[in-house]
């Protein structure tokens, strides 16, 4: 049997059991992987818990379409499934997202960030009769909402905004910004002029700088940065 | 619905809509002074007094300080409720921001209105 040539991965990773800890700290890992090979690391993260059953991490569908291992890789936020360890700088240093409670570990209590979304009511509202069969739209409405519906909510954008981390509990965030406007921009809702309402106080999206840190990191290539420029137009067509 | 009770309007689309008005005259305001400074050959007391002579640069001057007074509090709101968290603390400084900035108008008037 011929050997495989290997290669060592270095990772830092942080550690944190509220339970046992007293403070995080950031613990060394190496993996060794085929050197032919590259892997996501989420596949790297999966081995190394493997040798450390308590390392711990959230995961699901492992491509890029539940949201789940939102995570800050070597100082940005992305998806652990969708990152080739070979688009990383060694040692690879993994944090939980950057302004969220961590829970342990990798693991942040997504709590505040939901509540955010709750709040811009997620779901399409319409006082009319419904018709026989289904709410029409046509192609070019529903051309609107590209860009938009996307989202998974992983939070790497408003784990990733100052002016979330600073105030969580009243500047809405770039994800859930991004939905209010998917409601806003469609043809079948009925609440435009509340949901405005709901918005125009100087917290829930005016605290917006557009730094655009929510652009640079998405994963799925979205813009709230774009999305919350456009309720500020609407806002403003409404207000003057 | 966020409540605020000190941000400048108390609504967000008018803040922002304050903001970038004060902004512009700011700007303009700006550009004025710094086209005196290059185009006056000398400047020295008697020219100074002679721009400030004229009603219209007053008007001018006063609208720049009402705009520096009405950004730097919708500006300062924002930086305190970001950083600032414990609520007393900052509603002392918010006080005393108010308070300095009225002051600084009432005085700004009394000094361009006694030349």
């Amino acid at each position: 049997m011929s050997s495989i040539a290997m290669r060592t991965v270095e990772f830092k990773i942080y550690r944190y059991n509220p339970e046992t800890d007293q403070k995080p700290s950031m613990e060394d890992f190496h993996l060794e992987i085929p050197k032919d090979k590259d892997i996501m690391l989420l596949d790297a993260l999966i081995q190394l818990k493997t040798k450390d059953e308590g390392l711990s991490f959230r995961r699901s569908c492992r491509e890029g379409v539940c949201g789940s291992d939102g995570m800050n890789i070597n100082g940005r936020n992305g998806l652990a499934c969708v990152t080739l360890l070979s688009s990383l700088k060694e040692p690879i240093t993994l944090r939980p997202l950057p302004g969220f409670p961590v829970e342990r570990d990798l693991i942040v209590d997504m709590a505040q960030f939901y509540r955010q979304y709750e709040k811009i009511k997620p779901y399409l509202q319409n006082d009319e009769p419904a018709p026989a069969k289904e709410r029409l739209q046509s192609p070019k409405d529903r051309k609107k909402l590209d860009g938009l519906y996307e989202c998974i909510l992983c939070a790497c954008c408003s784990s990733s905004c100052p002016s979330y981390w600073w105030n969580p509990d009243k500047f809405v965030g770039p994800a859930g910004l991004l939905q209010a406007y998917r409601f806003l921009a469609d043809s079948r809702d009925t609440k435009t002029q509340e949901r405005l309402a709901e918005l125009d106080d100087p917290f829930s999206i005016f605290r917006c700088r557009g730094i655009m840190n929510c652009v640079d990191v998405c994963p799925k290539g979205l813009n709230p940065t774009r999305a919350i420029g456009k309720i500020r137009s609407m806002l403003l067509k409404e207000g003057t | 619905m966020v409540n605020n009770a000190l941000s400048f309007t108390g609504n967000g689309l008018r803040d922002w809509i304050v903001q970038r008005i004060t902004a512009v005259i700011l700007a303009l305001y700006t550009f004025f002074m710094v086209g005196y400074f290059l185009l006056t050959p000398e400047v020295n007391f008697t020219s100074w007094q002679t721009l400030f002579a004229s009603r219209w640069v007053s008007i001018f001057t006063l609208l720049a300080l009402g705009g520096l007074i009405l950004h730097s509090w919708v500006g300062i709101w924002t930086i305190l409720t970001d950083y600032v968290k414990p609520a007393a603390l900052r509603f002392t400084i918010e006080i005393i921001v108010i308070l300095a900035l009225i002051s600084y108008f009432v005085w700004g008037i009394e000094v361009i209105w006694s030349v």
